[in-house]
C-alpha cells in the first residue's frame, strides 16, 4: 500500500533526454497504466520508478518520502518484466523463493507463501519443472508469482502479455484483473501499447507521448474527453476518424473528430461516398467509406454488413458526439 | 574410429521408408563432408600416432632407426631376476625420471589452469561490464594470447634474467627481495617462473571463453535479481556462476589438455632443469636426445594415452550432464 508521486522527472541518455518532465500521481491501491505508442519512454518511466535507472533530475516519492536514492529492494517493489527474466537455471519453486531466502523468513514462512502465490496462480504442478519447461504463459505465470510472494506495496508490469498469443493474452489479462481486485491495497503500474488491455484493466490510464504525459484520466474521461488530437486517435479502435479541410469547416474546427460507432448510415446524410472495403466481425462490421477525406471514413455497423463494396452510401454523424479540435489540437467547448 | 561410429548410429536405427531415405541422404552427406577432415588427421596425426606406438615396442634408435627389434613391453616395464636372488625393475614405469616429469606436468596444470580460470573470470566480467572503449580493451587484452609462446618466452627470459631482469631490478627497488634471484635457473623459482608466464599468456584465452558464455546470459535476470535484494556478491555465486559454468567447463578441459603437452615454453624458458621437465621434454630428450627412441616413444604414448583417458572421460561426464538436463 503506498502512494507515488513524481515531481518533474527527467531522464537523460547521454544527451538525449527521454523523460522530459513527468509530474503524476498514483493513488495508494490504484491501477494505473502507461499507454504510449513506441519508444515514448513507458519502459524508461517504469524502471525509474522501480530504480533500476537513475532519475537525472526531479524527485520520486513513496508515501511522502523521497525515493531516489533507494535501491530497487529497498523501495517494496515487484516487477514482471516482458522477457519474464526467470532464473533459467532455478525450479519454479526456487525462483519464487530466492529473493524471500534471502530477506529473513523461515523456510516454512517461506514455503506457505510460494505455496500460497502458486495456487492463486495454478502454477503448483509446475513447482518442480525449470522455466525452459514451460509454456509461455505459464512462465509468465511464475513471474507474476515471484512478483506476489515480495509482497510489494508497488506491482510493476512492463508488457507482460506482448509475449503471449491472443487467447491467452486475453485469459492472462483476466488473471491480471483479479490480482488486482485480490490484491486491492497493492498499487499497480502496468505498461502496454495496447489500448485494450488499458481501457479493460484501469482505474486511471496516463497517455504518454515523447517523454511528456498527454493526460491522465479514468478509461471512460479518456475515451469520451479525450484532451488532444492524440488522444482521440491513440485512444479507441478502430482509430477515432479525423477530418480536415471543409469537412471541418462545417462544425468551424480545424479537426473533427468522429468515432466509428457515431456514425449512423441514413438515406440523406451529411456525407456519401463508396464503400471500399468491409471488415466483418461477426458482432460486428466495419465498413471503410471514400467520402474525399484524406482517409477512408470508418463506420460501424452492428451485426453483418449489409453494404458491399461498390455501393455508394450516405453517412450523418451524431452530432451530439463529435469531437471538435482547434489547430493546435485541443479540443474546443461549444 | 570414432567419427565413423556417430554417423553410422542413426542410420542403424530401423524407421519407416521415406524417413529412412531421407535419413539416408544425410548420412551420405555428412561422410562426404567429414571424408576430407578425416584424411588430413589420419596422415598428420594418425599415422605419426601409429608409428610412435610401434616403435615404443622395439628397441629404435634415432641413429638405427629401421634396423630395431619388437622386444613387447620392455620400454614399459621389465624385470630380471639376478642370481642373488634380487629382482630389478627397468622401464619408464618404473623411471624416476619419468615420475618427476609426471608430477611436473600435473603441478603445471593444476596450479596454471587454477588460476588461469580464477584471473579469466575476473578479466571477463571486467570486459563483460559497460565502458568506453571497451572494444579496444578486449582487443589489447588478447595481444600475450597472439604472441608466438617462442617470442614470450625468450621477452619473458630476458625479463627473468638474474643480472639483467627488469624483474630483480623492480623487486630490489621495492624491497621484495634482498638479492638478485636467478628465476629460470634456480630450481626453487623454475616453476613459478614458467607459471607466470603461462598465466600471462593464456589467461586472455580463457578470458575470452568465459566472456562468450557470460554474453550469453540476459540481462534483466540481473535486474530480477537486484529487485529480489540479492547482493552482487550472491549474484555471482547464485547466478553468473551456475549459468557460465558450461562455457567455463569447456574453457577449462580445453586448458588441461592443452598444459598437459606443455613443451615449447619450457624448452625455451628453462631448458634442461628437472625441476619444470614435463612429460613431452622428458620424452623428447630421449627420442632425440639420448638416442633412445623407442624409450621416448613409450614416453610419448603414455601421455598420449592419459591425454586420451582424460579426454574421454569429459565427454562422458559432459554426457551425464547433458542428460541431467542443465541447460
Ligand atoms: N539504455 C538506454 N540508452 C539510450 N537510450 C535509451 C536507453 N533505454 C531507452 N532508450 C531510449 O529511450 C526511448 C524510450 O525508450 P523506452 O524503452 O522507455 O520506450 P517504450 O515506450 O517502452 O517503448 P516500447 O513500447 O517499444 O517498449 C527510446 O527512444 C529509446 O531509444
Ligand atoms: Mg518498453
Amino acid at each position: 500500500m503506498a502512494n507515488l508521486e513524481l515531481r518533474n522527472i527527467r531522464k537523460s541518455f547521454g544527451a538525449v533526454e527521454v523523460i522530459r518532465g513527468v509530474d503524476l500521481t498514483v493513488n495508494s491501491g490504484e491501477f494505473m497504466v502507461f499507454v504510449g505508442p513506441s519508444g515514448c519512454g513507458k519502459s524508461t518511466l517504469l524502471r525509474l520508478i522501480a530504480g533500476l535507472e537513475n532519475i537525472t533530475s526531479g524527485e520520486l516519492l513513496f508515501d511522502g518520502e523521497v525515493v531516489n536514492g533507494l535501491t530497487p529492494s529497498k523501495r517494496g517493489i515487484a516487477m514482471v518484466f516482458q522477457s519474464y527474466a526467470l532464473y533459467p537455471h532455478m525450479t519454479v519453486y526456487d525462483n519464487m523463493a530466492f529473493g524471500m531466502q534471502l530477506a529473513k523468513g523461515t523456510k516454512e514462512q517461506i514455503r506457505e507463501r510460494v505455496l500460497k502465490a502458486a495456487q492463486l496462480l495454478q502454477i503448483e504442478p509446475y513447482l518442480d519443472r525449470l522455466p525452459k519447461q514451460l509454456s509461455g504463459g505459464q512462465r509468465q505465470r511464475v513471474a507474476i508469482g515471484r512478483a506476489i510472494v515480495r509482497d510489494p506495496k508497488v506491482f510493476l508490469f512492463d508488457e507482460p502479455l506482448s509475449n503471449l498469443d491472443a487467447a491467452l493474452r486475453v485469459a492472462t489479462r483476466l488473471e491480471i484483473a483479479k490480482l488486482h481486485h485480490d490484491m486491492a491495497k497493492t498499487t499497480m503500474i502496468y505498461v502496454t501499447h495496447d489500448q485494450v488491455e488499458a481501457m479493460t484493466l484501469a482505474d486511471r490510464i496516463c497517455v504518454l507521448r515523447d517523454g511528456v504525459i498527454e493526460q491522465v484520466g479514468t478509461p471512460l474521461e479518456l475515451y469520451e474527453n479525450p484532451q488532444s488530437l492524440f488522444v482521440a486517435g491513440f485512444i479507441g479502435s478502430p482509430k477515432m476518424n479525423f477530418l480536415n479541410g471543409e469537412f471541418a469547416d462545417a462544425f468551424r474546427a480545424t479537426t473533427l473528430g468522429v468515432r466509428s460507432e457515431h456514425i449512423r448510415i441514413t438515406s440523406d446524410g451529411r456525407w456519401s461516398g463508396e464503400v471500399v472495403h468491409t471488415e466483418n466481425l461477426g458482432s460486428d462490421s466495419y465498413i471503410y467509406v471514400e467520402i474525399g477525406s484524406d482517409e477512408p471514413l470508418i463506420v460501424r455497423q452492428e451485426g453483418t454488413s449489409r453494404h458491399p463494396v461498390g455501393e455508394r452510401i450516405s453517412v450523418s454523424p451524431v452530432e451530439s458526439q463529435i469531437h471538435r479540435f482547434d489547430r493546435d489540437g485541443r479540443p474546443m467547448r461549444v | 574410429m570414432s567419427v565413423d561410429g556417430t554417423v553410422a548410429a542413426p542410420a542403424a536405427t530401423p524407421a519407416r521408408p521415406i524417413k529412412n531415405e531421407l535419413l539416408a541422404q544425410r548420412v551420405r552427406s555428412a561422410r562426404i563432408f567429414l571424408v576430407p577432415m578425416i584424411v588430413a588427421l589420419l596422415i598428420v596425426a594418425g599415422w605419426p600416432l601409429l608409428r610412435s606406438i610401434y616403435f615404443s615396442f622395439t628397441d629404435a634408435s634415432l641413429t638405427n632407426l629401421y634396423d630395431h627389434e619388437w622386444v613387447g613391453f620392455a620400454n614399459y616395464l621389465n624385470w630380471r631376476t639376478l642370481e642373488s636372488g634380487r629382482t630389478i625393475f627397468r622401464g619408464t614405469l618404473v623411471d624416476p625420471g619419468w615420475w618427476n616429469a609426471v608430477w611436473n606436468t600435473v603441478r603445471f596444470a593444476v596450479i596454471s589452469v587454477s588460476l588461469e580460470a580464477v584471473f579469466g573470470m575476473i578479466v571477463a566480467l571486467v570486459l563483460n561490464a559497460e565502458f568506453r572503449g571497451r572494444g579496444i580493451v578486449r582487443a589489447a587484452i588478447l595481444i600475450p594470447w597472439a604472441i608466438p609462446t617462442i617470442v614470450s618466452a625468450r621477452m619473458w627470459g630476458w625479463m627473468l634474467n638474474d643480472q639483467f631482469g627488469i624483474l630483480n631490478d623492480l623487486f630490489l627497488r621495492l624491497g621484495l627481495i634482498s638479492e638478485k634471484i636467478a628465476w629460470t635457473a634456480n630450481a626453487e623459482t623454475a616453476m613459478t617462473a614458467v607459471l607466470i608466464v603461462d598465466i600471462w599468456k593464456t589467461t586472455p584465452f580463457m578470458a575470452l571463453l568465459i566472456l562468450a558464455g557470460l554474453q550469453m546470459i540476459p540481462k534483466d535476470i540481473y535486474e530480477a535479481a537486484d529487485i529480489d535484494g540479492v547482493h552482487p556478491v550472491k549474484q555471482f555465486f547464485r547466478i553468473t556462476l551456475p549459468l557460465v559454468r558450461p562455457a567455463l567447463m569447456v574453457a577449462i578441459i580445453f586448458r588441461i589438455l592443452d598444459a598437459m603437452r606443455i613443451f615449447d615454453l619450457i624448452y625455451v624458458l628453462t631448458p634442461n632443469s628437472s625441476a619444470t621437465e614435463t612429460m613431452s621434454i622428458v620424452s623428447r630428450e630421449n627420442l632425440i636426445e639420448f638416442d633412445n627412441f623407442a624409450y621416448g616413444s613409450a614416453q610419448s604414448t603414455l601421455l598420449f594415452l592419459i591425454i586420451a583417458a582424460m579426454t574421454i572421460l569429459y565427454i562422458w561426464l559432459g554426457r551425464v550432464r547433458l542428460d541431467g538436463g542443465d541447460r
